[in-house]
């Protein structure tokens, strides 16, 4: 009997049984492509870095890695010091707030170009508009930031600006959407009547859109506070320019300290955004 | 006559409330502007306008010698790499600790509560990968550089870290977000709890683990690109570097390789999640 003969149709015409488990490799096996082109780069990548696990894993390395945490958790609470820390954790939470304003502005200033609003729109800028709004949006907060320095100086005003930039990038994507997918009636009532388009957007697409813009600016508003307080390890304001500071003079106490006080920044944005949107949804 | 123009509706009539609500949200700003040092006439001043200006005139034309490219292509591929390299660290952390703390593959829990000592077990992983993920990765690589040096094995634990965090919630959130019953009936029959999870919670949500696993390696890409601002090795440092040249030309070719190599990933790692669905 051969191999192929329990593919053959049984007498009652049933489709034949698959006596044979299916092989682990075939070449029309997707799954099987994927997994190995995932281990091929998986090892090309371990072996073409030069990891230094020795280097990390040895007694003198752990020993390192001991006392370092073992300073950083004496942390330091002096009063001037945690006066210091507030007022770099409120400063992280208004380079946020006016870097999403900004962002909420130009992101708005380039979503109406970028958005083809009726049949008839031209929508000429449509292109270019998208383009520098992918810009903007692929170059991270911290890039910006490094780029921003040179003219806006060391300072919260440069993480600022490279928080709006980005943010406008991703904001202006999403507004133009809505904007897209605004329900037409309104608009086209009033621009049959002849108003012109300003005021269309003004009076008919905005008031329908507001809930979902402000939802879409609350939520990168989260982001941002996440952002803004590592954005400063490069020197551009904050909680993160402090920690730069102190750990660059290796005072682990006062690096301990801000590093908590990042902590409970993001635990508190966290557990606000999950209890209002808990509430919302109820 | 069109009804716009009659003079009765021509006037907003909610306009004094809307200027009121602009003027006092500008009051409530202005403490804001304050903390931020909010000075943009600064930045037309003599002092920052003209190395600025001289700074971006320099990114035309981008540095396009062979030498250079070469260089570049190089650290962009270790950008990739400690990407990939990290996310399989943090698989290797993050699978373990979200079968840890699954619920659905509880055994006591089969028969009422699930008793007090896997209870606190399953929470205590839980707030483990809370920690995990919620120090961000920047902060990680800036400890690893002081422990291990500057390189990519600092970045490499970084995104290790942070990663395992974010994978092992929202792993543990897929599984029990599947059917329940192939799991609790394959457990009552006796087999294990690797067993359970392999022939009952993986075939229903292995897609959805490979699609988020996919698009989290884009994210550490992204981010590992950024962590070499840090001295954690790849596109980021070479970028910092020549940024503290203030080599215009130079910087605008790795803006270039930046956003295609942000591009190139969003629509792979698209297509490849279309091509496995």
């Amino acid at each position: 009997m051969t191999v192929g003969a329990h593919n053959a149709l049984d007498p009652a015409g049933k489709p034949p049984l698959r006596a044979l488990p299916p092989p682990l490799f075939s070449a029309r096996c997707k799954a099987c492509w994927f997994v190995l082109g995932v281990l091929l780069l998986i090892a090309l990548s371990f072996w073409s870095l030069d990891l230094q696990w020795a280097k990390f894993l040895s007694a003198g390395a752990l020993a390192k890695m001991g006392r370092f945490l073992a300073e950083l958790t004496q942390l330091e609470s002096s009063p001037a010091f945690i006066r210091k820390l507030l007022l770099a954790s409120l400063e992280t939470l208004a380079m946020s707030a006016v870097g999403t304003l900004l962002a909420v502005v130009l992101g708005l200033a380039l979503a109406l170009p970028a958005s083809k609003t009726f049949d008839g729109d031209p929508a000429r800028w449509r292109g270019l508009a998208r383009l520098v709004l992918n810009a903007l949006r692929s170059i991270p907060e911290l890039v910006w930031a490094t780029l921003l320095l040179i003219a806006a100086g060391l300072g919260p005003f440069a993480g600022t600006l490279a928080l709006g930039l980005h943010t406008a990038g991703v904001l202006g994507r999403l507004f133009a959407e809505a904007i897209e997918n605004a329900p037409p009636g309104p608009s086209d009532a009033l621009r049959v009547r002849g108003v012109p388009e300003g005021r269309v957007f003004i009076y008919a697409t905005l008031p329908q859109l507001l809930p979902q813009l402000i939802s879409y600016t609350l939520y990168r508003w989260e982001n941002n506070i996440r952002a803004a307080a590592v954005l400063g390890v490069v020197g551009a304001g904050g909680l993160g320019q402090l920690l730069a500071f102190h750990m660059g003079l290796f005072q682990m106490g006062e690096t301990g300290s801000i590093l908590l006080a990042m902590l409970t920044l993001v635990a508190l944005v966290d557990a606000l955004s999950f209890a209002s949107r808990r509430r919302m949804s109820l | 006559m069109p009804l716009a123009d009659t003079g009765a509706l021509r006037r907003d009539p909610a306009a004094r409330q809307r200027v009121f609500w602009a003027l006092a949200s500008l009051a409530a700003l202005w403490p804001l502007l304050v903390l931020t040092e909010f000075k943009p006439w600064l930045l037309w001043e003599d002092g920052a306008l003209k190395p600025a200006l001289r700074f971006v005139a320099d990114f035309v034309p981008p540095k396009m010698d062979g030498e250079f490219l070469t260089l570049v292509a190089r650290e962009t591929w270790r950008t990739v790499a400690i990407a990939t390299a990290g996310l399989t660290l943090a698989l290797l952390l993050a699978i373990p600790l979200a079968l840890l703390s699954v619920r659905v593959l509880s055994v006591s829990a089969l028969t009422g509560r699930m008793a007090p000592l896997p209870a606190v077990v399953r929470q205590g992983v839980r707030w483990l990968l809370v920690v995990l993920r919620s120090v961000p990765e920047l902060i990680w690589a800036l400890v690893f550089v002081r422990v291990v040096g500057l390189g990519p094995t600092a970045g490499v634990l970084a995104i290790a870290l942070t990663f395992a965090g974010m994978l092992g919630k929202v792993y543990a959130e897929i599984l029990e977000s599947g059917d329940a019953h192939p799991a609790a009936s394959l457990l009552r029959n006796g087999s294990g709890r690797l067993q359970t999870f392999l022939y009952a919670l993986l075939p229903q949500s292995a897609a959805e683990l490979t699609s988020y696993t996919l698009y989290r390696w884009e994210c550490a890409i992204r981010s590992s690109a950024v962590l070499g601002f840090v001295g954690a090795g790849g596109l980021g440092q070479m970028m910092d570097a020549s940024m503290k040249m203030f080599n215009g030309s130079e910087v605008a070719t790795m803006l270039i390789v930046f956003m295609a190599l942000v591009w190139l990933a969003d629509r792979f790692s698209a297509a490849l999640r279309k091509w496995l669905a």
